[in-house]
């Protein structure tokens, strides 16, 4: 076994690796390419940086492409993304322009190796309008959608789908995210890399570093929230929750923890909002962390005894996966993915209130032992639903599908 | 002392299987709209609602046993459904036909029983889900019962699934494929296939399926071997 793979069974399993490689042994010299639009930063990348070398170790012949354009390109994009969100979005003629141009330049650049290779992957809406460039085209081609379309603006969404109809296949996060399409659409969930510097194990002087680095004192509860300064996070409504389950719990400390919010207006009002809800409390402790400081949120995590995720709309809610992983209980807002991986009494408990998360917060720094193994089911829970290796197989088993047409069961030979 | 084998039998091959879920666009918000769609979603939707959640991500206890019921419950709110959705036993049906006029049944008396035709906010709606499944062997077999006592506790969730649950929509008499094999012995095996008989395999994750039926497969070799 190779390195990677090994290093992959020892966290997740060997069964699963045994799976993959048995999935993976009739697709062995299949050219496979990605396509998205950044080698750093963002979820996507992140995936692919591990996705890519292990297709490649399973004996798949994968490489990995970048769409490139200038500022109306991105502008565009970043308008597609929030539009697909659910944002009110009108998007000016001439970005739309760019992107279509930045598109064909790309084509340009990638056709050869796009028409050659017998699946392509394009993540996300950026690098959409390919297939449409690439009219000699041999393989399968599938639109990787990794964002929350379950209420886009129908405009950007009439706009885009015009890019997806000709796909052969698409994949939505979740049912509840997938918009529809005329060819089959796969449902494949996120997952989480316990080898990235975000989820691997930490030593407990790197803790102790981060507590002190902080000023968060390691003899007191205390309890976390990672997320943007965005209001569908609802900071306010954790402080609150943190005030109110206070009263109960002399001691307790809160962080809120999240990206910068400079090149983000609402996110520095919201962060502002925040800092006047604190109210200089010297137990709130509001950080704002750079883009790439994922040990910092790991061992956050880690010395957390309660992991809050209070969404009023979430996505899939990753941030809770990390958590889980960390074995932690996890109080979450009762919306979104956050209801697929917080079950009541079991990985935690899905509030819709800051009273609700406060009594939650009581109950679980309360009762310790309870907390405790509803943390090593969660941990368990992960790893067995929401791991990388999982999104691999379930990547593998769409390939063996898609090669074998569209009947509900595929028998290898 | 061991009796031998009654006979020469088919080695037991041992597969693997993988799950891929699929939307089918088909969403309900009524109970209404649960029975119109019922009618007309693929059978491989009924079979990934009752079967094949199992093997897809979700937490391990499922209080219905399967996703329907969670929905009349959780969703709608509505109990009596989802106890009466829970007793369906897919296995016992043979085809999804048939299955799927049991479901119809089910909620046509609850509609007759309350006029009120109950529904749900937009964030709960029921999403049909369809399911294509990938068999593949391990290459892996087993000639005598008594192996499978060392052998199953190092299955794949996935070849706990195919052998035991899969294989009761596949095999004519609803069993899995583990008493099939059994059950050419002759009597020989009949303690050991009626604990695997008596194994309930809804309500609990399939690495803890595995550990009941490897328990079970060393406890029958242990009291064969000191016979």
């Amino acid at each position: 076994m190779s390195n990677l793979l090994e290093s992959y069974a020892e966290v997740a399993g060997t069964d699963i690796v045994d799976q993959l490689r048995q999935l993976a042994a009739p697709l062995r010299g299949m050219k496979v390419v990605h396509v998205n639009s950044t080698r750093v930063g963002g979820g996507v990348a992140e995936i692919l940086h591990k996705l890519v070398p292990l297709m490649c170790e399973l004996g798949l012949n994968t490489r990995w492409e970048v769409i490139t354009g200038e500022r109306d390109f991105y502008q565009c994009t970043k308008a597609f993304h929030n539009g697909l969100q659910g944002h009110r979005t009108v998007i000016p003629e001439h970005l739309l322009r760019a992107y279509q141009e930045t598109n064909a330049r790309t084509a340009e650049r990638l056709r050869p190796v796009l028409e050659e290779a017998d699946m392509v992957f394009i993540h996300d809406p950026q690098p959409a309008p390919l297939l449409g460039l690439c009219p000699n085209r041999k393989g399968t081609w599938v639109w990787r959608c990794h964002i929350d379309a379950s209420h886009p603006d129908r405009h950007v969404w009439r706009y885009l789908r015009r890019f997806l109809t000709d796909y052969d296949a698409s994949v939505f996060s979740l049912a509840s995210f997938a918009q529809a399409l005329p060819h089959p659409e796969y449902l494949i969930p996120p997952s989480i890399d316990p080898l990235s510097d975000k989820n691997l194990e930490l030593s407990r002087e790197e803790i102790a570093a981060v507590q002190q680095q902080f000023g968060l004192d390691p003899q007191r509860p205390m309890i976390l929230q990672v997320s943007r300064f965005d209001r569908f996070k609802d900071p306010l409504g954790v402080i609150e929750a943190f005030r109110l389950a206070r009263k109960f719990v002399p001691g307790l400390q809160l962080v809120l923890a999240g990206g910068t919010a400079s090149d983000d207006p609402e996110g520095e009002a919201v962060h502002l909002e925040a800092q006047n809800a604190a109210n200089h409390d010297r137990d709130i402790h509001l950080l704002l962390l750079a883009p790439d400081a994922h040990r910092i949120i790991n061992a956050l995590q880690r010395c957390a005894d309660v992991v809050l995720q209070k969404s009023l709309r979430e996505g899939f809610g990753l941030t809770v996966t990390e958590a889980m992983w960390k074995g932690k209980p996890v109080i979450g807002g009762d919306t979104g993915g956050i209801r697929l991986q917080v079950i009541n009494y079991h990985t935690g408990f899905l509030v819709n209130t800051p009273e609700g998360a406060a009594l939650r917060i009581r109950y679980l720094l309360q009762r310790p032992e309870r907390g405790q193994e509803m943390g090593e089911k969660a941990r368990q829970f992960v790893r067995e639903n929401f791991l990388l290796t999982r999104q691999l197989r379930e990547y593998l088993t769409m390939l063996l599908a898609l090669r074998s047409g569209i009947t509900d069961r595929i028998e290898l030979s | 002392m061991a009796h031998a084998p009654t006979a020469p039998l088919t080695p037991f091959a041992i597969k693997d299987c993988a799950l891929i879920a699929l939307a089918t666009g088909d969403k309900v918000q009524t109970l209404k709209e649960l029975r119109d769609h019922l009618k007309t979603v693929p059978g491989s939707s009924l079979y990934y609602h009752f079967w094949g959640g199992l093997l897809h991500p979700g937490f391990e206890e499922r209080e219905y046993g399967n996703d329907l019921g969670e929905w009349a419950k959780h969703a709608l709110h509505d109990a009596t459904l989802a106890e009466r959705l829970a007793a369906i036993d897919p296995s016992g049906f043979a085809n999804p036909e048939d299955m799927r006029q049991a479901l119809l049944d089910v909620v046509e008396q609850r509609l007759e029983e309350d006029s009120a035709n109950p529904w749900t906010p937009v964030d709960r709606q029921f999403q049909f889900i369809r399911s294509q499944i990938v068999v593949f062997d391990t290459g892996r077999t087993v000639e005598q019962p008594e192996q499978l006592a060392e052998v199953i506790a190092g299955l794949s969730p996935g070849s706990v699934f195919y052998h035991f649950i899969d294989a009761r929509q596949r095999l004519p008499r609803g069993e899995d494929d583990f008493r099939a094999w059994l059950s050419a012995w002759g009597q020989r095996y009949t303690g050991l296939a009626q604990g695997l008989a008596a194994i309930d395999p809804y309500f609990i994750s399939l690495s803890e399926l595995r550990e009941q039926l490897a328990a079970l497969f060393a406890n029958s070799h242990r009291s064969s071997t000191h016979v």
